[in-house]
């Protein structure tokens, strides 16, 4: 009951963000100086083509007109037509958004493997060289940018020792069965695994670039916690009882010290898909990213909405996944 | 029979000074040995040595701590773990933070019985229910699918006893078991883990500052101050005539509840000086 409460109370906030969301990104992008029409005529367009242009997409009528037309077509399922592609943006947002997914998704699970198995290292060699060492990684892991990760990489694993693609995101000449843009996952359940090596080799360095500072921040926070819960009582009653210090840690601690940092890496995923926009362009992955850098290039008004919005929910939709988890993992916050 | 027999035991903070002196005591099987002495005076400190518990920033000195007759400190640290926690238990201070506040009740209570003493789970479940009941919580099936904020702090800490009781240990160290206790809980409490000990036949190691519950519980007791053990002693003997005059004189300081004009009698400050010029504290 309360958790279905949690949820209905939790959509209509989000219808809220939404709009809210909704009415900036239309604005904003009409505001700001250049038009699409701008960029689609050839110079030396007359006034009167470029009149009759702006009206065809609707553009002559005032900013508050624009956004009933638009928000009408939206809850009826229409987002409108791509200015640059001529096709519909919302199957053109779906088509994309799967590649982000999976790369963000990706780079998640790096950071949480990599900064969970770094935070309990420390804590098992808490007050050790080890401990330091953990830190100081950490220290740098966060003190450069995503994106300048990314470049770091392309240099060390696609230039100067190249391991991995740095470019796309499967190699082109591949004959590729799927039926689905969920690349990588249906290369899994069709178990074409050398597709799905071709595909991780693509996505590795992009997914990296975006995990390690996530990593960073996880290795932090889940060792401060730890840390903390194992002076607790529960804990050394445990040891008392036979269990090694690793034991311990793991099945006393753990489960405690995971809330905080699950909290932050809601939080932190969502920057981690607003990443997903400079490390795509980066490394040339076709993604929402990528195609949001050129919309706005291009002005495609439409597109850029489109991908807003998506973004948005995306990000309301982490936010409540994380919430309900937190609900699952905490038993005092599951009853009453 | 000597189960537990602790031998000039010195401990010190890491590069500092020292937290116990010297300690010697013995607690024979089946016995109940109270170790009485001010905040700070290290009691809890001795039972930490034995069960291996130390803070990282302690370390041991020298002495000996022997279980039935092994050196607990010349073992590595993995044989002593495995071999503490099959033979000894520990009644912790506070029930509140005892618990681990995400697991359920009979995970905590059976899983040690299943790692590290190898029962069956059907086994351990079954014992839990049983030692459930012996401390007198009805309902116990219920009891153990619950979590510990479900139920009250005199609940968790019958919950505990019963917990410490589960392997059967030879000794069990009950370290303060009811200061953070409502006091109208204290009393049965102490009696439950009094009763367990009998019939049980634990040896017990019960830490506490008051002396009222080491008259009521144990056979025998050692006076602790800042880190020595200034006397040891039969529980009759002692109240009848403590030998020791800082002894005597926190005796003589308990509150006396059947008389309230009596007034209170702190340890005079010349008794101090002089079990301090003794323990050689500074």
């Amino acid at each position: 009951m309360a958790l279905l409460r949690t949820i209905l109370l939790r959509l209509v906030t989000t219808a809220v963000t939404l709009l809210g969301v909704a009415v900036i990104v239309f604005v904003v992008i009409r505001v700001v100086p250049g038009n699409p029409i701008a960029m689609m005529l050839p110079p030396g367009a007359t006034g009167e083509d470029i009149a009759r242009l702006t009206a065809l997409y609707g553009l002559d009528k005032s900013i508050l007109q624009q956004f009933l037309i638009w928000g009408a077509g939206v809850l009826q399922g229409d987002f409108g037509t791509s200015i640059t592609a001529r096709q519909p943006v919302l199957a053109m947002v779906l088509a994309r958004l799967p590649a982000t997914l999976e790369l963000s998704t990706f780079a998640l699970l790096m950071a949480v493997l990599a900064g969970g198995a770094a935070a309990l290292t420390g804590t098992r060699l808490r007050e050790t060289k080890v401990e330091g060492g953990i830190d100081i990684a950490g220290g740098m892991a966060l003190s450069v940018p995503d994106f300048l990760w990314g470049l770091v990489l392309i240099l060390l694993f696609g230039v100067l020792v190249p391991v991995f693609h740095i470019s796309g995101r499967v190699t082109p000449s591949l004959d590729l069965p799927f039926i689905t843009n969920f690349y990588l996952f249906e290369s899994l359940v069709r178990l074409r695994l050398d597709l799905t090596l071709d595909l991780v080799s693509h996505m590795f360095l992009p997914a990296l670039s975006l995990a390690i500072p996530l990593a960073a921040i996880i290795a932090q926070l889940l060792k401060q916690s730890l840390k903390e819960t194992m002076h607790l009582d529960y804990v050394t009653l445990a040891r008392t009882q036979g269990y090694s210090e690793a034991s311990v840690i793991w099945r006393e601690a753990l489960p405690n010290a995971v809330l905080p940092t699950l909290t932050l890496v809601g939080v932190q995923f969502t920057f981690l898909i607003g990443g997903t926009v400079i490390i795509e362009r980066v490394f040339s992955y076709e993604g929402l990213g990528n195609m949001a850098i050129d919309a706005v290039i291009n002005r495609d008004l439409p597109l850029i909405q489109g991908i807003v919005i998506l973004f948005a929910v995306l990000f309301t939709g982490v936010n409540l996944v994380v919430d309900l988890m937190y609900a699952t993992l905490n038993p005092r916050l599951r009853h009453g | 029979m000597t189960y537990l027999s602790v031998q000039n035991l010195s401990v010190r903070i890491k590069g500092g000074g020292p937290l116990l002196r010297s300690v010697s005591l013995d607690v024979a099987a089946g016995h109940v040995h109270g170790l009485v002495g001010e905040s700070g005076a290290g009691k809890s400190m001795i039972g930490r040595a034995i069960l291996g518990i130390l803070p990282k920033a302690v370390e041991v000195v020298s002495g000996a701590i022997l279980l039935d007759g092994v050196d607990l400190l010349a073992l590595p640290p993995a044989q002593r773990r495995v071999r503490v926690g099959a033979s000894c238990a520990l009644i912790p201070q506070d029930p509140l933070t005892a618990l681990n506040p995400s697991r359920r009740i009979g995970r905590q209570m059976t899983d040690r019985l299943v790692d590290i003493l190898g029962w069956t789970r059907g086994d351990a479940e079954a014992r839990a229910l049983a030692l459930l009941a012996e401390v007198q919580i009805t309902d116990p099936a219920r009891v153990l699918r619950q979590y510990p904020h479900e139920l009250s702090g005199g609940m968790r800490q019958r919950i505990l006893i019963a917990s410490a009781f589960a392997a059967e240990p030879k000794l069990i160290v009950a370290d303060e078991p009811t200061t953070a206790l409502d006091v109208t809980v204290q009393k049965q409490i102490l009696k439950l883990i009094a009763g367990m000990q009998v019939r049980h036949g634990t040896a017990l190691l019960f830490v506490t500052h008051d002396l009222g519950v080491v008259s009521k519980v144990c056979q025998s007791l050692s006076v602790l101050y800042a880190g020595k053990v200034v006397e040891t002693a039969e529980v009759r003997a002692f109240f009848a005539a403590p030998q020791h005059p800082y002894s005597a004189a926190l005796l003589a300081a308990t509150p006396k509840y059947t008389d309230p004009d009596a007034g209170l009698h702190p340890v005079p400050d010349a008794v101090i000086a002089a079990v301090r010029a003794e323990v050689g504290h500074d």
